[in-house]
């Protein structure tokens, strides 16, 4: 129903992937819920007025009514031609709090006071200084695993007098990569894999035990600066860790208890995933269909997670 | 499935501390302190001691930043001030009580509000106050109030939708919005269509508290009215105004006499006059305040005229209704017409009745000058010869007379204002036998040289006798003239005697103030002619002269919507059209890359000034120097664009340089 009249209406259809800006037609306008009340209270003006013949009680009536229509295109004109794109949007576990960035651009070289992005019940208040472009953040509640759109938005605004609403409605196509949610006590990690893993296990690093220092380079972590030696006068040192000893783990779908439906499945593989990652140890993902080889950080961490995402949802794999 | 849980609605809750900004604080306190104040002048002092009391806590919460007091202190403070407003006026409905209540609403309401949701209640007590305001006065100083008081108002109302603006910028908007609510209001103001008379009863105080002339007239009474310079109407002659002497703008006529105080009699009325005028004609038009009686003043005598008037026997002109609201009425006068020719004889007997044993000095000096003469006019002569050779002073301040007043008036004190004298010379007639009585209203009058308009104030008002002779009817006699005859040619200030304490507006050496009072007066004039005066009748006027058919309501509606569709189209064209680019540097390049697209040579979307320039220079079908030339501005664009600054030199060195390009 919501979406047939939104279709009818607001003329919206699938995500939209570019820029949109909002032009004349996008743009919607009526009066909010002060403005029936500041017209009521002119009307009783007006009877007044009226009644008591007033002449410049009629003026301030009329003023104050022309100012209200001034108002009109005061709030319109505080949306139009405002630059929307979809931003960037961190994955989150399942439950959790997704963030949505939308990239909110204004391109004049006037204040947009008092704007509101909205998501269901989320709201997200801002403005936008003289020629700014902004992330807007709104938060929305995640319940299924998989990929996540946040479906429609509004971008409203009340300014100047409050009494008038100016809004656009727009299906921006941002996914969220929705992780399973982590199995609360999952069982311990399963066994270690076969000899395999433990002939690399002395070169790999890792962050455990301290290994001996290298020449600083300029993408490593200011944790893992010998900050003593440089303090001593010496040069830019970065220390060394190798990972604990251990072969690599495989998580493998196939498996797992068979009484686990798949939901269950992608919950404990999750949290072992997680707590592979802690550990230090490499590790490998082994799915029905997909097989992730084994690896190590958070990178190796996220694609794996991902794929459990997206795991018979039928989602492409390689979107975003 | 999750444990039974009934969605309960939850009130939203009203945080404890006030959520609103300081500067939102400051412009609803401005906004209800520029409603409250112009009131001073009409609401009881306590009220608005109160109602600045509360706005003063308010902004003493504010600049000490806690929370609002309790409600139950609000609450006991506003049954507090119900009972007091009661108390004050006896009865809550009505325009005082609903005024001051309003005013009492405000400052509570102000010091209630928490959230920016009820904030907009207070901007709208402040808005039906300024509407309250012109209950009293619709002059220009009270409209120049409102005005800053809505611009505040609707400040207020743009802090509370944006919080994070300074109060330069809320101004603005409100500014702005009233500049371009200032079209729709002077279309509808003219195209409203305007009801004549009120839609329901109005309370019985409706139109209290007006002053002027009464319908009696006792010692003092009159004198009372000479120290106010208040303006009772304004004549607006069609040819040259008439003579100082025929200024007589006649009031109620006063025939029964108890002693002391001077009362009508009760008089036929109809719709066409009780004479037949003779003489010049003096056509003008009358622009009458408010003074919430019938009379209309009209000059002596009045012709016969439109039908929403009526004539008296005893010659005045009166409304149908009480003057209510200011009105405009064209007369016409005869000055030289004969009046009441053929009086019937209870008028007559009536104008000869005088109380017994009152006043017996003055009934023996009329037997004495009534002795022996052979007619009526021999009478009157003797009499006006009597009064001016006995010395009377005419004063603005004279003594307090006991019951002879006459007797007093005549012998012992000597000094008297219009009213004495009228009273006293129609009591000398009546005893001589002659049929007279007295008639108030105004004399004289000033022309403002602004505006040629007569304009006559209060302190116009005087007080003359008629006297009835036979064969001449009614005839004027002014006793006040014998005396003072300045009074009539000069005005009062000319007629008082050396050394007495003058109004201050009347001093000679006030000239100057008097200079701009008359100029003020005939801005006011057109004031109340064009705004204030602004109702249905002229409004047919200028549909007609619009030609638009004022008997349809769909075309004055057609009218409106088209006026008003035009007026937010113009609107609309503001708020979309683009702006051209603030900075003058990016002006400049832009002028500079469409005229040289307009000579073929296109800037792509995706080129830099730098790139573009490296390209120009590398094109074989132009002249070698204006490639150069375009690439050298290409290259101080780009310098000046993000180099580290742009002076006014080098926008001027820029533009020199993009002059001299000679493209083919």
């Amino acid at each position: 129903m919501r979406g047939q009249l939104d279709r009818w209406l607001f003329r919206l259809g699938a995500p939209e992937r570019g820029p949109i800006e909002l032009v004349q037609r996008r743009i919607y306008v009526l009066p909010s819920r002060a403005g029936l009340v500041f017209a009521v209270a002119l009307v009783v003006m007006l009877l007044a007025s009226i009644n008591y013949g007033l002449s410049l009680g009629y003026g301030l009536v009329f003023l104050l009514s022309g100012a209200g229509i001034a108002s009109i295109l005061h709030a319109y004109r505080n949306l139009l031609g405002l630059r929307l794109r979809p931003g960037r949007c961190e994955p989150v576990f399942c439950g959790e709090t997704a963030s949505f960035l939308l990239v909110v651009e204004n391109a004049r070289a006037t204040r947009r006071p008092a704007l509101c992005l909205r998501l269901g019940k989320q709201r997200t208040a801002f403005e936008l200084a003289p020629g700014e472009t902004r992330e807007v953040p709104v938060l929305a509640p995640t319940h299924r695993r998989g990929l996540t759109q946040p479906g429609r938005m509004v971008l409203e605004t009340c300014w100047p007098l409050g009494l008038i609403r100016a809004w656009t409605v727009f299906v921006p196509d941002m996914p969220c990569v929705v992780y399973p949610a982590p199995e609360g006590a999952p069982p311990p990690l399963p066994p270690e894999g076969e000899a395999e893993g433990r002939e690399r296990a002395a070169s790999r690093p890792g962050d455990d035990d301290f290994a001996g220092l290298r020449a600083h380079q300029r993408a490593d972590s200011p944790r893992h600066v010998a900050w003593k030696v440089l303090a001593r006068g010496g040069p830019l040192l970065t220390k060394q860790f190798s990972g604990e000893a251990g072969g690599d783990l495989s998580l493998d779908w196939a498996q797992l208890p068979a009484h686990l439906d798949i939901e269950a499945r992608l919950s404990r593989l999750t949290a072992w995933l997680l707590a592979a990652e802690r550990s230090g140890r490499r590790y490998a993902l082994r799915l029905p269909r997909v097989a992730c080889a084994a690896g190590h950080g958070h990178e190796h961490l996220h694609r794996c997670l991902r794929e459990l995402a997206l795991h018979g949802t039928g989602q492409p794999e390689n979107a975003r | 499935m999750r444990g039974l849980s009934w969605p309960v609605r939850q009130r939203r809750a009203t945080p404890s501390v006030t959520t609103l900004t300081r500067q939102q604080c400051a412009w609803l306190l401005a906004a209800a302190a520029l409603s409250l104040a112009p009131h001073v002048s009409w609401l009881p002092a306590w009220i608005m001691g109160f109602g600045f009391a509360l706005l003063g806590w308010r902004s003493l919460l504010l600049w000490r930043g806690s929370a609002p007091p309790p409600r139950l202190v609000l609450l006991a403070l506003a049954i507090a001030a119900a009972i007091s407003v009661r108390a004050e006026f006896d009865h809550f409905f009505g325009k005082d009580p609903g005024v001051a209540l309003l005013a009492l609403l405000l400052g509570l309401k102000l010091l209630e509000v928490r959230v920016t949701r009820d904030a907009l209640a207070v901007v709208l007590l402040c808005f039906f106050l300024q509407l309250s305001l012109f209950f009293e006065d619709q002059s220009i100083p009270v409209a120049g109030l409102a005005l800053a008081a809505t611009l505040s108002g609707l400040a207020a109302m743009a802090s509370l939708s944006d919080a994070n603006g300074r109060a330069r910028e809320q101004l603005r908007t409100g500014t702005l919005l009233v500049a371009q609510g200032a079209p729709f209001m002077v279309l509808l103001f003219m195209l409203f269509p305007r009801a004549d008379g009120p839609l329901w009863g109005l309370p019985a105080d409706a139109f209290s508290g007006r002053t002027g002339l009464s319908d009696t007239m006792s010692p003092g009474s009159i004198s009372a009215l000479g120290e106010s310079s208040e303006i009772v109407f304004r004549a607006d002659f069609d040819g040259p105004p008439p003579r100082p002497d025929q200024r007589y703008w006649r009031g109620p006529v006063l025939t029964d006499f108890d002693g002391r105080t001077w009362r009508p009699r009760a008089f036929a009325e109809g719709a066409a006059p009780f004479y037949t005028v003779y003489g010049p004609r003096l056509n003008y038009t009358l622009t009458l305040e408010p003074h919430n009686r019938r009379w209309l003043l009209a000059l002596d005598v009045p012709a016969a005229g439109a039908d929403a008037r009526l004539f008296t026997s005893d010659f005045q002109l009166l409304a149908r209704q009480p003057v209510q609201s200011r009105i405009r009425v064209e007369l016409a006068s005869h000055p030289e017409s004969l009046i009441g020719l053929t009086e019937s004889d209870a008028v007559l007997a009536a104008a000869r009745r005088l109380p017994a044993a009152f006043n017996p000095r003055t009934l023996a000096l009329a037997d004495e000058l009534a002795a022996g003469a052979e007619s009526h006019e021999a009478i009157l002569r003797r009499v006006i010869t009597h009064l001016r050779q006995s010395e009377l002073i005419y004063t603005l301040r004279p003594p307090l007379l006991g019951s002879d007043s006459v007797d007093e008036f005549l012998f012992d004190t000597r000094r008297g204002f219009c009213e004495h004298f009228a009273g006293a010379f129609t009591v000398l007639m009546r005893a001589a036998g002659v049929p007279a009585r007295v008639v108030t209203g105004y004399q004289g009058g000033e022309i403002n040289p602004i505006d040629g308009n007569l304009v006559v104030r209060q302190s116009h008002a005087h007080a003359w006798s008629e006297v009835w002779l036979e064969g001449r009817g009614w005839v004027r006699v002014d006793p006040t003239a014998l005396s003072a005859p300045r009074r009539i040619d000069d005005g009062l200030a000319a007629a008082l005697p050396e050394g007495e304490a003058l109004p201050i507006m009347m001093h000679p050496r006030m000239e100057w103030l008097r200079g701009l009072r008359l100029r003020w007066e005939a801005v006011s004039n057109a004031w109340n002619q064009r705004v204030l005066g602004y109702n249905p009748q002229r409004q047919k006027e200028l549909l007609a002269r619009l030609g638009l058919d004022q008997g349809s309501s769909w075309m004055l509606g057609g009218a409106i919507a088209g006026a008003g569709a035009l007026l937010f189209g113009l609107l609309l064209w503001w708020a979309t059209r683009k702006r051209r680019p603030a900075d003058p540097l990016e002006r400049v390049w832009m002028r500079f890359c469409t005229t040289l697209a307009r000579h073929g040579i296109a800037r792509q979307a995706w080129e830099g000034p730098h790139q573009f320039g490296t390209r120009i220079a590398s094109e074989a079908s132009m002249p070698s120097a204006t490639r150069e030339a375009i690439r050298a501005v290409c290259e101080d664009y780009a310098r000046l664009r993000y180099g580290p600054k742009c002076s006014a030199d080098d926008m001027r060195a820029l533009r020199t340089r993009i002059n001299a390009i000679r493209l083919p």
